[in-house]
């Protein structure tokens, strides 16, 4: 960094507040893909290892794994196959998403009482009714717990895609590195925590709203 | 209501596990719109027994016949639905309102909203919750009794001819569970619903059963209405079995006519205090008549023929002795 230069350049902040927009807004798309391909994902291989238990260790096996190798190799691993494209980045940030919420959603739907599931069935349940019904919206604020978590995780790990031609606000991070340029190096974090706790906020709200149940007593 | 039970038939039903036997050749044909309290020790086979009336457990043999329809030849989620179903943990919805929960099964069954609606309001007023308060609540803020006030309103919901109900009333304390008991049989006479009961409890099984059967390592043991349980105990085993049920309560099913009628004492001697008494009034009915009138015995008229006279002293015999 150069001598004698603030640590925070308001008026480059005021300059490029469409950047910063346009940042956030790649930021938000990444975490979104990112979140919802792994929630479907995540969700299907669930189903499988609460109807069928011995599917459990090899998933969990696979998907630890995955979340075991560094983001720096997986990527670079992955760009002479997809390039450096937001399909690289994806599988990337997916990958990471899978055990923190196939985690949550296995031990939300085995949460559920088994007095419920028992009165469910034995007054005619179908399967697929106890699970939409039932297991599912019981298990939401397990489930929302594993999504805020995969939601705060994606959004910090999506500023190491800017490795990779993505980034949103990492973006602004590694290009405050290369010019040595304190500024947009900061203002690239700050945005991306903020971005988190925001998300993490919303999803509370969320939960609050789909569990209306649970305030009561 | 159109409410109305049907028949219950256990035919040489048999339940083997692959080391034990939890079911042996059970038979014993439960009457339309009558309580049935299958009764033992733990591990005896009376809810493995219960739960293949609606298949939550299947047979390995033998056939289950509800007014006469072999259960095993319906599709289980039809079945279900069309019998009720009440468990100890009650199981209610944590996340369904009280109203919610009582609709399962029309909803299920996809009666319309006004129906349902309608079904729902007149459940909970037959158990006892008033629809206006407690419709909109959830189960986190009901007591334990009116979860299962709730509970048993939801397995009547669908007017279902049979209702199957497991411990129902094993987790609420006695002076609730005295009151539940009380007031099921109130509504079993007012739907005439036919109720298979399991209980490990003499003197649940006592008091709510048209009928007792006693069942002991996958065996029933005796199958008949409780007084008969009591007078004439098939073995040592039932013998020991009720005779844990106390000795006032034996009162309440034994009644005057089954009691040692002293016939040599003419009429004329008796004092004028004496209350009549008829030969089916339960003993414990007896014994307080005699007590308002600070009489020591009673006589006992079969409409005007004179039986004998009924002593104290041969009450508290009844309630001190082993049966």
């Amino acid at each position: 960094m150069t001598a004698g230069e603030p640590l925070i350049r308001w008026d480059w902040v005021a300059g490029h507040l469409d950047e910063i927009a346009f940042r956030l807004g790649e930021h938000v798309e990444l975490t979104a893909i990112a979140v919802g391909i792994g929630f479907l994902i995540a969700f299907g291989l669930s189903l499988l290892i609460v109807r069928s238990p011995r599917s459990e260790a090899p998933i969990t096996w696979v998907t630890g794994t995955l979340y075991t190798i560094p983001s720096l190799a997986l990527f670079a691993l992955l760009v002479p196959i997809t390039g450096l494209t937001i399909v690289t980045a994806e599988i990337g940030l997916v990958s990471y998403t899978l055990l923190i919420l196939i985690r949550n959603i296995v031990s939300g739907i085995r949460g559920v009482p088994a007095e419920v599931r028992d009165a469910a069935v034995g007054m005619g349940y179908t399967q697929r009714q106890l699970l939409w019904r039932i297991e599912v919206p019981l298990a939401l604020a397990v489930i929302i717990a594993g999504i805020r978590l995969a939601t705060i995780s994606t959004i910090g790990l999506v500023t190491v895609t800017s490795l990779i031609g993505q980034g949103g606000f990492g973006f602004l991070i590694l290009i405050g590195i290369q010019r040595f340029f304190s500024t947009e190096l900061i203002v690239g974090a700050v945005c991306s925590v903020l971005l988190a706790v925001s998300a993490d906020a919303l999803l509370v709200l969320l939960q609050r709203r789909l569990e209306p149940w649970t305030r009561l007593g | 209501m159109p409410e109305r039970g049907a028949t219950v038939e256990f035919r040489e039903v048999t339940k083997r596990y692959a080391d034990q036997v939890a079911v042996d050749r059970l038979s014993f044909t439960v009457p339309a719109g009558k309580i049935c309290i299958l009764v033992g020790p733990s591990g005896s086979g009376k809810t493995t027994s219960l739960k293949m009336v609606n298949r939550l457990i299947e047979p390995t043999s033998g056939a289950i016949l509800i007014d006469g329809n072999d259960v095993l030849r319906e599709e289980p989620t039809a079945l279900r639905r069309r019998i009720g179903y009440v468990i100890q943990q009650v199981g209610l919805f944590p996340h369904q309102t009280i109203a919610e929960n009582v609709a399962t099964v029309p909803r299920l069954l996809g009666w319309t909203a006004g129906r349902t609606h309608a079904r729902v309001a007149e459940l909970l007023a037959l158990v006892g919750l008033e629809p206006w308060r407690y419709a909109k609540r959830y189960p986190a803020q009901l007591s334990g009794g009116e979860r299962q006030r709730a509970g048993v309103a939801r397995a009547l919901a669908a007017e279902p001819p049979v209702m199957l109900m497991d411990e129902p009333f094993g987790a609420v304390d006695p002076i609730v569970r005295d009151r539940l008991q009380a007031e099921l049989l109130r509504i079993q006479r007012e739907l005439g619903t036919t109720i298979l009961f399991v209980t490990h409890d003499i003197d649940e099984a006592i008091r709510l059963g048209d009928r007792v059967a006693l069942m002991r390592d996958g065996h029933l043991v005796q199958y008949a209405p409780p007084g008969e349980l009591i007078a004439h105990p098939a073995d040592d085993f039932v013998a020991q079995f009720v005779g844990a049920a106390s000795g006032l309560k034996r009162l309440e099913v034994l009644t005057v006519g089954g009691a040692d009628l002293d016939p040599r004492i003419r009429r004329e001697t008796v004092a004028a205090n004496a209350p009549i008494l008829a030969p089916a009034m339960a003993l414990r009915q007896a014994l307080s008549l005699m007590l308002r009138r600070e009489a020591t015995c009673g006589v006992v008229l079969d409409g005007d023929r004179y039986l004998g006279v009924l002593t104290l002293a041969t009450i508290g015999t009844l309630i001190r002795s082993d049966p």
